[in-house]
Order: C-alpha cells, then sequence, then structure tokens
C-alpha cells in the first residue's frame, strides 16, 4: 500500500467508527416497537429531511451520475431532473398522507380500509424486491469502489468487500433500529453535501467561476465537441433508444414516490406537517447535491486523463477529487481521493442501512405479524421477527450481490424506480383519491406492475441478446448466442406504469367488495386532518 | 380481535362520519385538491416537455444562448428552479389555507373522543 491507500483506508476505518459508534448510542435509545421502527416518531423536520436526503443520495446518484457525465456528458444530467422532480409527487400527493394513516409501512396506508392479508402480503412482496434491487447496486458499488481504490483487482477482494458491507448493515439495523439508521444517514448527508461542495468550489475556481467556460474545456477534452453538451450522445442513436429514454424518464419521476425505504421514513417525525417539512428540506439539499453533480461531472470530463475515465467512470468524482487537489502523486491529491472516497462509502453504508431496515420492517410487521399471525403476535416478538428478517434479508443481499457484480449499477438503481412506479405508486394514489378502490385492484395493481417490471427486463437486451458489434462479446447478463429477448427497450416503464394503472382499475370494477368505500370516509378524514394518526413517543 | 375482524378493516368510527360531513372538512378538501391537482398536472406536462424536446427538439436544444450555455442545460436548470418554485408555493399555502382547517378538525376529534 502507499500513502494515499493507507489514508484512504484510515478514512474508511473512522467512517466505520462513527456509525458503529452512532448505532450503539442509538440502541440504548430503542426500547419499543415505534422506536424500533420509526425512531420514535421524534426526529424533527429539519432532520428527517437531512436523513431523507442521506436515505436518496445514494452511490448511483454520488458516483453514478458524475460518472454518466463525465462519460456521455449532458445526457447523464437527465437522470439527476427526474430524480429531484419526483419529489413533488411525495410531497404533494404522498408524504403528508402517509403520515397521518399509517404506522410503520406502506403496506399499512393501503390495508387501512382494504382486506389486510393479501393487500399486505402484496405491499410486502413489492418492497422487499425493490429494496433487494437497490441493495444490490449499493453493493456492487461498494465492492468495485473500494477494489479501485486500493488498487487491487481481485475478485476475491471485491467479494470480501461485499461481505464485510453486507455485515455492517445487519449490524446497523438490528442494533441501531430507525434511531440509528436514521443518524447514520444525517451524517452522510452532512459529509456528503459538505465533501462535495469543496470538490465543486475547487473545480470552478480553475475555470474562474465561469461556467461557460468548465462546459467548453469539458466539451474539449471529451473529444466529442459541441455533442457532449447536447442531449443525444447515449439516448438519441435510435428510435428505440429515445423510447428507452421517455421509458427511463417516466420511471425517474414516477418512482420516487413509491420508494418503500423513503415512505417509511414519513412516520419518523410527529406530524405530518413536519413530514411535509422533512421533504421541503429533502427537495432543498437534493437539488442542490444534483447542481454540485453538473459540476463534478463536466469538471472530471475537463480534467481527468479520459483514458482513466474511461476505464472507471463510476470513479470520476473520486478521481476529480484527486486532481484538483494536486493531482496523483501530490499530498492535496492523495488527501481529497481519500476523503471523498470515504464519503462516497459512508454514502453507501447509510442507504444499504436504510433499506435493509425497510425491508425487515415490512416482513416482520406485515407478512409475519397480519398474514402468518392474523394481527395476534405480540410486539416482542414482532421486533424479534425484524431482526431476524434483516439479517436475513442481509445475507440474501450478499449471496446474489457477488454474482451481480456484472451489473450495471444505474441499471439496478433504475429497474428499482420502475418496479416502484409501476406496483407502488398506482395503489398508493388509487388508494388516497378514489373512493371506490378495494382489495382485488389494490392487489392486481401491485403485483401486476411487479411481474410486468420485472418480466419484460428479463426479456430485454438487458438479460439476453445484445451484443458488442465490433468484438462480438456479449452486453447482456447471458453470454452472447443466448438470445431470448423480445421486448426491445432496456427500461419497462412505458409499458409497466400504465399497466399498474390499468390493473387497478380493472381490479377494482369487477370486484363487488362494499367495505372499502365506507371506509374511505374514516381514511380521507385521517389523512387530511391527522385526526387518530400515530403520535410520537416520549421518553 | 377475531380473525374475521383483522381480515376486513372493520374499525369504523362514527367520529369520522361526523368531522367529514362537516363544512371545514369540504373546505379543507377542495383546498388541498385546488392546489395539488393541477400543479400536478402542470409540473408532469412540464417535465415530460422537457424530455421530449430532449428527443425530438435538437435544434432548439442545441441552440447556443451565450457562450456553451445551450437551451437544453438552461431548459433543465429551470426544472431544477420550476421544482423549487411550486415546492415553495405549496408550503406556504398550506401553511395559509390548510394547516389551519386541519388542526381544528383534529381538535374536535379529540373533544368528542374525550367525550365517548
Amino acid at each position: 500500500m502507499d500513502g494515499s491507500q493507507i489514508l484512504t483506508t484510515v478514512l474508511f476505518l473512522a467512517v466505520v467508527a462513527i456509525t458503529v459508534g452512532i448505532t450503539f448510542w442509538a440502541s440504548r435509545q430503542t426500547k419499543t416497537a415505534a422506536d424500533y421502527y420509526a425512531g420514535g416518531r421524534g426526529f424533527s423536520g429539519f432532520q428527517n429531511g437531512l436523513a431523507i436526503g442521506g436515505d436518496y443520495m445514494s452511490a448511483a446518484s454520488f458516483l453514478g451520475i458524475s460518472g454518466a457525465i463525465a462519460l456521455s456528458g449532458y445526457d447523464g444530467f437527465l437522470y439527476s431532473i427526474g430524480f429531484l422532480v419526483a419529489w413533488l409527487v411525495a410531497l404533494l400527493l404522498v408524504a403528508e398522507v402517509l403520515r397521518n394513516s399509517g404506522r410503520y409501512t406502506m403496506a399499512d396506508q393501503l390495508a387501512y380500509r382494504m382486506k389486510q392479508r393479501p393487500v399486505r402480503m402484496a405491499a410486502a412482496t413489492s418492497t422487499v424486491v425493490v429494496s433487494i434491487f437497490y441493495l444490490l447496486a449499493q453493493m456492487v458499488g461498494a465492492g468495485a469502489l473500494v477494489a479501485l481504490l486500493l488498487g487491487v483487482e481481485d475478485q476475491a477482494v471485491k467479494n470480501i468487500v461485499i461481505l464485510f458491507v453486507g455485515a455492517l448493515m445487519i449490524f446497523y439495523v438490528t442494533v441501531g433500529g430507525m434511531k440509528g439508521t436514521t443518524w447514520v444517514q444525517i451524517v452522510k448527508a452532512v459529509l456528503l453535501m459538505t465533501g462535495s461542495a469543496l470538490i465543486v468550489i475547487l473545480v470552478l475556481a480553475q475555470f474562474g467561476f465561469n461556467l461557460s467556460e468548465l462546459l467548453g474545456s469539458a466539451a474539449d477534452a471529451s473529444g466529442k465537441g459541441d455533442a457532449f453538451l447536447q442531449p443525444g450522445l447515449k439516448y438519441g442513436l435510435s428510435f428505440t433508444s429515445e423510447m428507452d429514454f421517455v421509458s427511463l424518464g417516466l420511471a425517474l419521476v414516477l418512482g420516487t414516490a413509491g420508494l418503500p425505504h423513503i415512505l417509511i421514513r414519513f412516520y419518523t417525525v410527529p406530524t405530518s406537517a413536519d413530514a411535509r417539512k422533512s421533504v421541503l428540506w429533502a427537495i432543498g439539499l437534493i437539488g442542490v447535491f444534483y447542481l454540485f453533480t453538473l459540476v463534478l461531472g463536466f469538471g472530471a470530463a475537463a480534467l481527468v486523463d479520459p483514458a482513466t475515465l474511461d476505464k472507471a467512470g463510476n470513479l470520476a468524482a473520486p478521481l476529480l477529487a484527486q486532481e484538483v487537489g494536486g493531482g496523483e502523486g501530490s499530498v492535496g491529491g492523495a488527501v481529497l481521493l481519500a476523503l471523498i472516497s470515504a464519503v462516497a462509502f459512508a454514502t453507501i453504508l447509510a442507504v444499504v442501512a436504510g433499506l435493509t431496515l425497510t425491508s425487515s420492517v415490512s416482513v416482520a410487521h406485515d407478512i409475519y405479524n397480519s398474514v402468518i399471525k392474523h394481527g395476534k403476535a405480540s410486539e416482542k416478538d414482532e421486533l424479534k421477527v425484524s431482526r431476524w428478517a434483516a439479517a436475513g434479508i442481509g445475507l440474501i443481499a450478499i449471496l446474489l450481490a457477488i454474482p451481480a457484480q456484472s451489473l450495471n449499477i444505474a441499471f439496478l438503481v433504475a429497474l428499482a424506480f420502475a418496479v416502484a412506479a409501476s406496483a407502488n405508486l398506482p395503489a398508493i394514489i388509487y388508494n388516497m383519491f378514489w373512493k371506490r378502490f378495494n382489495t382485488r385492484g389494490a392487489v392486481w395493481s401491485i403485483y401486476g406492475g411487479l411481474i410486468s417490471c420485472v418480466g419484460l427486463v428479463f426479456f430485454s437486451p438487458v438479460v439476453s441478446g445484445k451484443v458488442d458489434p465490433a468484438t462480438g462479446d456479449s452486453l447482456s447478463l447471458f453470454p452472447a448466442g443466448i438470445d431470448f429477448s423480445w421486448f426491445p427497450l432496456e427500461n419497462p416503464g412505458i409499458i409497466s406504469i400504465p399497466l399498474g394503472f390499468f390493473l387497478g382499475w380493472l381490479g377494482t370494477v369487477t370486484s363487488k367488495e362494499p367495505e372499502t368505500a365506507e371506509r374511505y370516509i374514516e381514511l380521507e378524514v385521517r389523512a387530511l386532518t391527522g385526526a387518530g394518526s400515530e403520535k410520537a413517543i416520549t421518553h | 380481535m377475531s380473525d374475521e375482524a383483522h381480515d376486513q378493516a372493520h374499525r369504523h368510527d362514527p367520529v369520522y362520519d361526523r368531522l367529514h360531513a362537516t363544512a371545514e372538512f369540504r373546505a379543507l378538501r377542495s383546498a388541498y385538491r385546488k392546489f395539488v391537482f393541477p400543479a400536478t398536472v402542470a409540473f408532469l406536462a412540464w417535465y415530460l416537455l422537457y424530455v421530449f424536446c430532449s428527443n425530438w427538439a435538437e435544434d432548439f436544444m442545441n441552440y447556443k444562448l451565450f457562450g456553451n450555455i445551450n437551451v437544453a442545460l438552461v431548459f433543465g436548470l429551470l426544472q431544477f428552479v420550476t421544482t423549487f418554485g411550486i415546492a415553495y408555493l405549496y408550503a406556504n399555502y398550506s401553511t395559509k389555507n390548510l394547516d389551519p382547517l386541519a388542526r381544528k378538525l383534529d381538535e374536535e376529534y379529540e373533544i368528542e373522543k374525550r367525550q365517548l
């Protein structure tokens, strides 16, 4: 190991030590189910806003988007816009309503006026599927990040990193619960914002704080000229890729408000007004962060050696930090590289903890208590199941992440968004705004959206049939020569999202379940006024 | 709680029916919908317009306004501005028009509950 790798390792261990300390501290204050699942509902709007930012700004955002901009220019920016505008759906239609009508999980809001068991089973299934796709993306990213930073290409090292990250996230969740996870996310959000602000200032300083000059240098250095600053470099190749782009755009803008790990964050505040405040803070934070990634991405294109970038697009941000710190071999460069890498590592840890918590809570609260125990499990048993579920889901994620390392991180995240938009969002929206919506509608829209989304991807070029025209190598999951693809797009959203809405309608109108409309009155009053909603815990 | 009661949500509470019938609740619901429905349609249309222009309006998006700043970049940054703007407007609107009504109804609920 050279000096910079030792420094990187030390900072990584510092991140681990801080988060482990927070987790132990939080565990002492976690007594009831509401503490473990919802942090006692005692976080302020600002704290929760930071934590939402920490939960949402994943490795895919920080490393993925800045890398995408560094490699394909303007087209990488399109991700940022979809990811941000999506927050308006959460702000206007989902956050407050969910806070007032649910307790711990996404399913709570649906189960409010439906038959408990089928609806909870469906919602928990899609929660676990979305979370696992998202988890895989983060863990694959962690393996690649650490291996590249430590200068090892050995597969065994990447596997060990994945194992280590998996063990840490199981620890955070089982020991610290929601309170520990939230504080890990808050610390990460602060680190990420400060770290990227520092690099952004250093980059802009090199161009006299003139954005136009930065863009010009990036376009020149990319070798693609003006096309680098225009849409279409990546998605404008054919009609199919243009449709793929529309499909991706839909999934991004409609997916956020259906992401289970974001939804349960709204339960950690005392009132719906605080839920609104947290989304407002999150929008501000996330918006500024995506403006930073714009500078980071174009900055990397302008300043980092293109040959290095091609090899490791996902490392554009850390490499840029090294460059503005004084370049490879300099002390400043080594310090900034280590710092930004540690920030990226903290980012991954905070996100995987949130995802594991969300899916384990849903398994314990929705599947174990409601479906298996008919709502009669004791709080103690439910909590025990939740901790075991966290360990189980962590283990599954580790086992899946090891063979999934050839998958593209951005693709896995886009798939999680597509499932969230197709399976979860239609049910949430109908439940709140359509009096007649009922159990069959909810179940059909969730399973229909989920199955169509995953099914279309299975028969898409992502899984089979895409070959590099120059070398003949497979660009799909399956090796070249195996081709069972018939769906031309890589992003299923353009079909599966309308299908989720359609099935929700069809299931509803073909079912004669009368009670849900009656209960809608109660849901509506509660959702809009907060009357009878879950209160914060005071110790 | 019997299995059956658990299987279908049956926690019907008459206080909610009374609140639902009040003029305040109707005012709250219509004030909420009056803002969020048009706002949702507007920002989704504005976002989709951006997505379509990125695909199919090359000349427009590639037009350089000054230096290396083209329409595509400004259009993208305007999406940030409108997102911040709508969030800000909704925050003000709900503090002024929704929260007082919601608080009043919530208090009525608490009072009625205590009397039961």
